[in-house]
């Protein structure tokens, strides 16, 4: 742009924010011609630069404008602003109760998101080395699909650190969380823990409370958590004593270390103990001897990163380092290793085709999105409310602009409301979250509690409310105390007809909020129950299963016929794991018309005789296994994704060859669902089992109290065997807990929903009522000449019911988009429910117009000889 | 209480104007004059901060007069010196005078009577 080559126009309007207004005059001409005189000799740069500078040597103490008039009395004012804040609040009830409940309503499920979040996103950041840690993962192809495991074969970790050892610090092997049993003379009780390599206390920091974590290098020592010291061992301090683990390893271990609790906020909440993995090496058979040790992905290896090293860099290096060791057969799954990092444990741990994607981070976003929202929405509703209502004040402004109220006192007097209406939502809201969180926490399965002395938080709480005050008053405080007095005063004031324009795009965004928040909700319902309502091939009720001990499986006959007898159950036979759960799969596997160079992975379930008469499952061909058949050793049966995947046409009569051994196909069952109810069932495998399996399955008589049946079990059990304490998990308990976490967030998101939609209702509300008052005259004359409250009503409602219908319009898509990428995640999901979409708009327009009706209906039916007898 | 005597500045913003004369005496003209007189540059806020400061004083007194179109039409305050603002200015040279009559290295070269 081209300089213009006169007086700088920007220069003169700063000269005028602070010049005395009687010098303005004599100065600007003084400065022109400064300016063309500068000009003479001078670019106009210069000169323009020049008169800056003349300008900025004004300001001086005697050119500054002083303020004309200086109030006294400020802190009187403030009162009588509190004051009459107060009154008109007490006058308007309803608007004040609808202003302080939607706001603290909405910043309540905000403040308790907040806290939802904060926690999640919390997890594992108490250990020291956080950012370096990481678990190796691989990633292997099965039955045409890339899938993730997350156990590795042993001699990995040696491997790591051996030949890849430039990129960690350390590396360690260690064994599943799982119980154990831990026997002191005086106690016997089920721990959770592991067994690991002495650098784990160098990876995962703990803080002790008796001896050093520096003791796992002597394999006969253990350390154990604060709260399992105390239950062996009381208030005293516990180093030094003798622990046995598990009866049947017999491995004896010292105390050698006690450390405090790991937090709820860690993938190690419950690990109770840490035992070295020498010890469990050495007394452990299957280990020791494996023919293959490569082969079983049994293991995991936890990493440290070395001070340079990056995470992505030392995945790339170690991506070969199993595929390079295990067999042919085993290469065909192409292991594929990487670090999978600490800081993604928690919220990114979803894997699809051996791709991070999501985990429960989705839901930290979900909520996040609906805590937004349900604020916006409380902030609209203040908003609106306020700007509604402070158009009827208009003549106490010009009362007060009459009696000589300047105008940045009555911008002080809106401002100061609406921030102390704002505070004291706060306060309530703070209120209302110390009684809810408890039911929060149980819902949520959580343990947050409000930060009272977290400075941040409450920086954070005070701030929001300063702006939204500000924000909210800033309507009245800005316009309203410009209008001129004597026009407020005659009444003449009228808002214009766009005034209520962003408050009609405001209650549409909420509408549309509410629409999009009620879809989600009957989604996420809907999905859950259309989970829960897949078959799942067997019976649930009354199923128990029960870890074996020993003597039960010598026994077993005798425990059977003892409780059958005595009608406590109607089946009973052993399993290698709980129905709700697939332990083993086997990837050596061989049947006519296999294609050699195809990798499958099968899952494997053995059980004893009688295992499907127990838990009910549905033969579909062919028969179960019998001890009629003594071939049935060499038996199989399939279940029904088995049967598909092969592409047998008559499976029965098949041999199947596993490991090289060969197996006859004698049955096929329906699918039983044991991983996730919203995947696909894993093709399977049962065998059945004469050897020793890790649980007993009973189907309990319905006839009896299943309390008085597991007490006539326990009598059983412990008749056999008095070293392993009695447990016992009901299937569909633990069936039911895979629908865990969807029905949590169904439950949490169905609570916010209805907050939001409630906060939503009470701003039309308001609205309404206020729409209504304004409009008593108008209402009165139209009812003197003829209109039926039902015209009235119409007259009242439409409005409304455009905004509706247009955030209906509005939010379907958005809707759609969201609850369709949500149900992608799940293979097994329902159909788009559109119904949902039409049920969600229709529901709005009626609560709308039900909350509209209550103010319509209400003016309609007045008197008009009420509202016009003023005139 | 207002100060009588008088600063450095003030006194040469005074004889100038008495040097100016009635009618170019508003605060541009005198900081151009300043300059020209003594080669030091200064802001025109300087001079009309002090301009107002000897008027509150009694020194001098100022009146608006129609501005040419040369700045843009707009009044412009003239300034002249009181009664009593020439008793002061006389009264600092006859100070300074005394002050230098009794110097007597240069007394004898000068004769400033």
């Amino acid at each position: 742009m081209k300089q213009q080559d006169t007086i700088p126009k920007a220069a003169l309007q700063f000269l005028r924010l602070f010049l005395r207004h009687d010098l303005v005059d004599e100065v600007t001409g003084d400065l022109e011609e400064m300016y063309s005189f500068t000009r003479l000799t001078r670019s106009k740069y210069i000169a323009r630069l020049v008169i800056w500078l003349e300008v900025f040597n004004y300001i001086r103490p005697f050119a500054i404008r002083k303020q004309t008039v200086t109030p006294i009395n400020t802190w009187p004012m403030y009162k009588s602003y509190f004051k009459t804040a107060f009154r008109s609040m007490v006058r308007n009830k309803l608007h004040a109760f609808i202003n302080i409940t939607g706001l603290s309503v909405g910043m309540a499920v905000t403040i308790v998101i907040a806290l939802w979040i904060v926690d999640e996103l919390s997890y594992e950041k108490h250990f020291d080395k956080y950012p370096r840690i990481g678990r190796v993962l691989q990633n292997v192809t099965n039955n045409g699909e890339v899938q993730t495991w997350w156990t590795l074969p042993w001699p990995l970790a040696e491997e790591l650190r051996k030949n890849y050892g430039s990129d960690f610090s350390n590396v360690v092997l260690t064994t599943g969380l799982q119980p154990h049993l831990l026997t002191t003379e005086d106690n016997k009780l089920n721990k959770t823990g592991l067994f690991a390599e002495q650098d784990f206390t160098k990876i995962f920091s703990l803080e002790m409370v008796y001896g050093s974590s520096h003791t796992l290098k002597d394999p006969s020592s253990i350390l154990l958590s604060e709260s399992t010291a105390k239950a062996y061992f009381g208030d005293k301090n516990p180093l030094g004593e003798i622990i046995t683990i598990d009866r049947d390893k017999k491995l004896v271990v010292k105390v050698a270390g006690v450390y405090k609790d790991m937090p709820s906020t860690s993938e190690f909440s419950n690990l109770e103990f840490i035992a070295s993995w020498d010890l469990l090496f050495n007394a452990t058979d299957w280990i020791r001897s494996m023919s293959d040790p490569w082969r079983p992905n049994a293991f995991v290896v936890y990493t440290l990163l070395a001070e340079h090293a990056s995470f992505e860099g030392a995945s790339e290096k170690i991506r070969d380092a199993k595929l390079k060791k295990v067999n042919e057969a085993l290469a065909k799954k192409k292991p594929a290793l990487f670090i999978h990092p600490m800081q993604d444990w928690h919220l990114h741990s979803k894997f699809k085709n051996g791709v991070k994607e999501g985990g429960r981070i989705e839901y930290v976003w979900l909520f996040g999105v609906i805590g937004g929202f349900v604020l916006l929405m409380a902030c609209i509703n203040f908003m609106n409310l306020s700007t509604a209502r402070s158009e009827k004040r208009a003549k106490e402004v010009g009362i007060r602009k009459a009696i000589g109220s300047l105008r940045s006192q009555l911008i002080y007097q809106f401002f100061s409301e609406s921030i102390l209406t704002a505070f004291f939502s706060l306060l309530l809201a703070i209120g209302v979250v110390y009684m809810m969180l408890p039911y929060f926490n149980t819902i949520a399965d959580k343990n947050v509690s409000l930060q009272w002395t977290n400075t941040t938080w409450w920086l954070t709480a005070i701030l929001f409310c300063l702006g939204i005050g500000i924000i909210a008053g800033s309507y009245p405080a800005l316009y309203l105390s410009s209008i001129q007095s004597s026009k407020a005063i005659k009444g003449a004031y009228r808002a214009g007809r766009y005034a209520a324009i962003p408050r009609k795009i405001l209650v549409t965004i909420q509408f549309a909020v509410s629409i999009v928040l009620i879809i989600g909700t009957v989604v996420v319902y809907l999905q859950v129950q259309h989970a829960k309502n897949r078959p799942i091939g067997y019976d649930t009720n009354g199923l128990v299963a029960i870890p074996m001990a020993d003597e039960l499986h010598t026994h077993f006959d005798a425990v059977k016929n003892e409780l059958e007898a005595n009608g406590t159950i109607l089946a009973m036979a052993e399993a290698m794991s709980p129905t709700t759960q697939q332990w083993s799969s086997t990837s050596q596997l061989d049947w006519n018309g296999k294609d050699p160079d195809l990798s499958v992975d099968f899952g494997v379930i053995s059980g004893s005789h009688d295992y499907g008469k127990t838990i009910g499952w549905e033969i579909v061909m062919g028969r179960d296994f019998s001890r009629e058949y003594i071939s049935d050793s060499t038996a199989i049966i399939l279940n029904e994704a088995a049967v598909e995947y092969m592409g047998l046409k008559n499976p029965i009569g098949e041999t199947i060859r596993s490991s090289n051994a060969p197996y006859t196909v004698v049955g096929v069952v329906k699918d039983i669902i044991t991983s996730s109810p919203y995947n696909p069932v894993t093709p399977t495998l049962y065998y059945l089992s004469t050897w020793q399996e890790n649980f007993l399955v009973a189907r309990l008589s319905p006839t009896i109290s299943p309390a008085e049946a597991l007490t006539n079990i326990e009598a059983v059990y412990s008749k056999y065997n008095n070293e392993v304490p009695f447990t016992y998990e009901f299937t569909d308990e633990s069936y039911a807990r895979k629908f865990g976490d969807e029905e949590r967030v169904g439950t949490l998101s169905t609570i916010f929903s209805t907050l939001a939609v409630f906060i939503s209702c009470l701003g039309i509300l308001g609205l309404s009522s206020f729409m209504a008052e304004q409009r008593m005259k108008e209402i009165g004359v139209r009812k003197v000449m003829g209109a039926s409250v039902l015209d009235l009503w119409k007259l009242m409602s439409r409005d409304f019911v455009l905004l509706v219908t247009i955030a209906s319009i509005v939010a379907t898509p958005i809707a759609y988009i969201t609850v369709s990428s949500w149900l992608e995640n799940y293979r097994y999901h329902l159909a788009m429910p559109w119904w949902a979409f039409i049920a969600a708009a229709l529901g709005t327009l009626l609560i709308t117009l039900l909350t509209v009706s209550w103010h319509t209906i209400n003016a309609a039916s007045i008197n008009p000889v009420k509202s016009l007898r003023a005139e | 209480m207002i100060e009588t005597r008088l600063g450095d500045f003030e006194e040469v913003l005074m004889l100038i104007i008495g040097i100016l004369g009635e009618e170019d005496t508003y605060a541009f003209r005198i900081a151009q004059e300043f300059k020209t007189q003594t080669n030091r540059a200064v802001s025109i806020g300087a001079v009309h901060s002090t301009l107002d400061r000897l008027e509150n004083k009694g020194f001098l007194k100022s009146q608006t007069r129609e501005g040419t179109s040369e700045r843009g039409a707009r009044v412009k305050r003239i300034y002249s010196l009181t009664a009593l603002g020439k008793r002061v200015l006389k009264e600092a040279m006859e100070f300074k005078l005394g002050l230098w009559k009794q110097y007597p290295a240069f007394s004898a070269k000068f004769n400033m009577s």
